[in-house]
């Protein structure tokens, strides 16, 4: 797969994405600025389709840049808590403020997206048996304890059902003045490019890369935040969106190694080509309702995991 | 050292304490109104204790560990596809959903075949590592999940609403037609799965010497596995899906009761898991005076014993 496929792929997805809803908008009727179609196009379209982008985009380089620093494949925001305690945070600013406003969510949720995340990589240090299929495994757990106290203070205080509606990840709300928080993804992600090589290096291990004259520690801390903030944008605006950061670059990887500067752009292509399949799929196959888009990316990106487990093993170990 | 005996005595006091104080604690307002109630929950619990500890121990017997339990490999959330199918395919006025018998007749073969399906494809010559299955029950039973709440949303409103009353068990919610059904199937597996107690003691040393004792290995993995799926289900129906409830007590199990007797391992285990059941709600409800039910307790307790169990194999195998 080149890059220039994914480009292309990524405009007609794009196109098809802009055209199809319960409001039948032809590029003809764009033609009058005054129209109430072109301001739905404008108001509702053109957001989600920037939504979608940026949130592939992102939550496949945050998938990256963990998979590079943990040195395993199967590490990602699904399997290291990463998702789970910025939804913990959602809540907890919730207890603490009676009026929450959107500022405190957004601190709180980041706040706890970077300690979760932290302490997994710390609880990683513990282990000695790094296994690829082990490290994931205790991740998944440790997501799922989070969860279980999320759970917990939602039923204590009566938000539960609040918190559900509110992370079931979906693009339907994303209109204009909704949804700008994801743009803070793209200075991650271009950090994230910046710092590819390094995080390439600090991928090769703590002592390598010290060898090699890297920081190590500032390396691995700067990912982390990076990670926090692509994910706690990405859970805020439009939700929790599974398995993306686990199988996007993985796929990629298989075919172009995992010198990070030269994969960071076939991951942001297929991580946005991914995302933009599954949301025109939750919009057609119900049609002109939709099914929450993390549905189909659970359905779709589970199965795909299971694949990759058994037939990728021998991959993975290298 | 205890002896066993006395160990037994010790937990059956227990469980008949916490029993008696679940029936009869700070009883208000009508007794007539509220006793019958609150026995109908501890019947509940006592069920559901009894068939998650009994199929737990015998399916960790036949699977040789003792991490993997028929809810953590996702047989559990078959359950709830069955049912979602039944009523994205058949509608709310099938025969197979109003009549309850022939609605859990369906669910149970359906959980067996999946069960068989698993066995067959996961544990085939037991070319898989230990972890590699516990990483794929689980994201199986995630793959599953997504897939029920994807029929959901696409499922008709008026039959979802009654697929709700279906799906939504706990023990705040016992239907007592139910209970009675699970009373004789649970029985029913008594009686059934008592003769297989002592093949099921010479199995734990491996299937090589099972078979050259005499014990028909295969005819019993069957068997068991048909059995196992039974209990689940009866216990799903029943209450709801209690994922590490098998976990925590068949290794509290194994480590208060040193035998290798099928009949007091599983006596142990049931003891155990009525135990933390009547005794957590108790305690949740009475004491401590919380919302939560207590399968969010348990599988917050679980979720970490089972981070230490995953630590404590690694340790030994690494």
């Amino acid at each position: 797969m080149r890059l220039w496929m994914l480009i292309i792929a990524t405009i007609i997805l794009s196109i098809i994405s802009l055209f199809i809803g319960a409001i039948d908008i032809k590029p003809s009727d764009l033609l009058d600025w005054d129209s109430d179609k072109t301001q739905i196009f404008l108001m509702s379209r053109v957001p989600r389709l920037m939504a979608i982008i940026l949130a592939g985009a992102g939550m496949s380089i945050a998938g990256l840049i963990m998979q590079s620093l943990s040195r395993n494949k199967f590490v990602s925001p699904t399997t290291a808590g990463t998702l789970d305690a910025a939804k913990l945070g959602i809540v907890v600013s919730m207890l603490f403020f009676t009026n929450v406003a959107y500022f405190q969510k957004i601190i709180f949720s980041f706040a706890f997206a970077l300690i979760g995340t932290f302490l997994f990589m710390k609880l990683l240090d513990r282990i000695k048996f790094k296994d690829v299929i082990f490290v994931p495994l205790i991740g998944i757990m440790y997501g799922n304890i989070i969860s279980a106290i999320t759970t917990f203070l939602g039923y204590e205080s009566d938000i539960l059902q609040n918190v559900q509606s509110f992370f079931m990840g979906s693009f339907t709300l994303v209109v204009s003045g909704r949804y700008e928080l994801l743009y803070v993804a793209i200075p991650a992600v271009i950090l994230a490019y910046i710092f590819a090589n390094k995080f390439t290096v600090a991928g090769m291990g703590e002592d390598f890369a010290k060898n090699l004259g890297l920081s190590y520690k500032t390396v691995l801390n700067l990912g982390l935040i990076l990670v926090s903030i692509i994910s706690t944008t990405v859970v805020l605006t439009v939700g929790v969106i599974p398995f993306l950061g686990l199988i996007v670059p993985n796929i990629v990887s298989i075919y172009m190694g995992d010198n990070l500067r030269k994969t960071i752009p076939h991951t942001i292509g297929l991580g946005i080509v991914f995302l933009l399949i599954c949301d025109i799929l939750s919009r057609l196959i119900v049609y002109p309702y939709e099914i929450p888009v993390n549905v189909t990316v659970a359905v779709i990106g589970s199965a795909i995991f299971l694949v990759m487990l058994f037939r990728g093993k021998a991959y993975a170990k290298k | 050292m205890r002896k066993n005996s006395t160990k037994f005595i010790i937990l059956t006091i227990i469980a008949i304490v916490f029993i008696l104080l679940y029936a009869f604690y700070n009883i208000q307002g009508g007794f007539g109104y509220a006793f019958p109630r609150r026995l109908v929950r501890v019947a509940a619990m006592i069920v559901t204790g009894i068939a998650i500890a009994y199929s737990t121990i015998m399916f960790q017997t036949i699977t040789r560990n003792r991490i993997l339990t028929p809810s953590v490999m996702g047989i559990d959330s078959m359950y709830e596809v069955v049912q979602t199918v039944i009523y994205f395919v058949l509608g709310s006025a099938s025969i197979f959903v109003v009549n309850h018998y022939l609605n859990f007749g369906v669910a149970i073969i359906a959980m067996i075949i999946f069960a068989l399906i698993l066995y067959r494809f996961l544990f085939r010559a037991d070319k898989h590592p230990i972890y590699l299955l516990l990483l794929a029950g689980m994201i199986i039973g995630t793959l599953l999940g997504s897939l029920v709440s994807f029929l959901q949303v696409i499922i008709d409103p008026v039959e979802y609403l009654s697929l709700q009353t279906r799906l939504f068990a706990s023990f705040n919610n016992v239907k007592t037609e139910l209970l009675y059904v699970s009373l004789v199937i649970l029985g029913g597996c008594f009686i059934y799965g008592g003769r297989m107690l002592r093949d099921l003691d010479v199995m734990s040393l491996g299937r090589d010497t099972a078979m050259n004792l005499g014990v028909n290995y295969d005819k019993i993995v069957l068997r068991v596995l048909v059995l196992s799926s039974i209990l689940i289900a009866t216990s799903t129906a029943l209450v709801g899906p209690i994922t590490f409830l098998g976990l925590i007590v068949s290794n509290l199990a194994y480590q208060y009761i040193v035998t290798y007797k099928h009949s007091l391992l599983i006596a142990g285990a049931s003891l155990i898991s009525i135990i933390a059941l009547v005794g957590g709600q108790f305690l949740v409800q009475h004491v401590f005076h919380l919302n939560t039910t207590i399968s969010v307790i348990i599988n917050f307790i679980g979720g970490i014993y089972f981070i230490y169990l995953l630590l404590k194999e690694s340790r030994a195998a690494g």
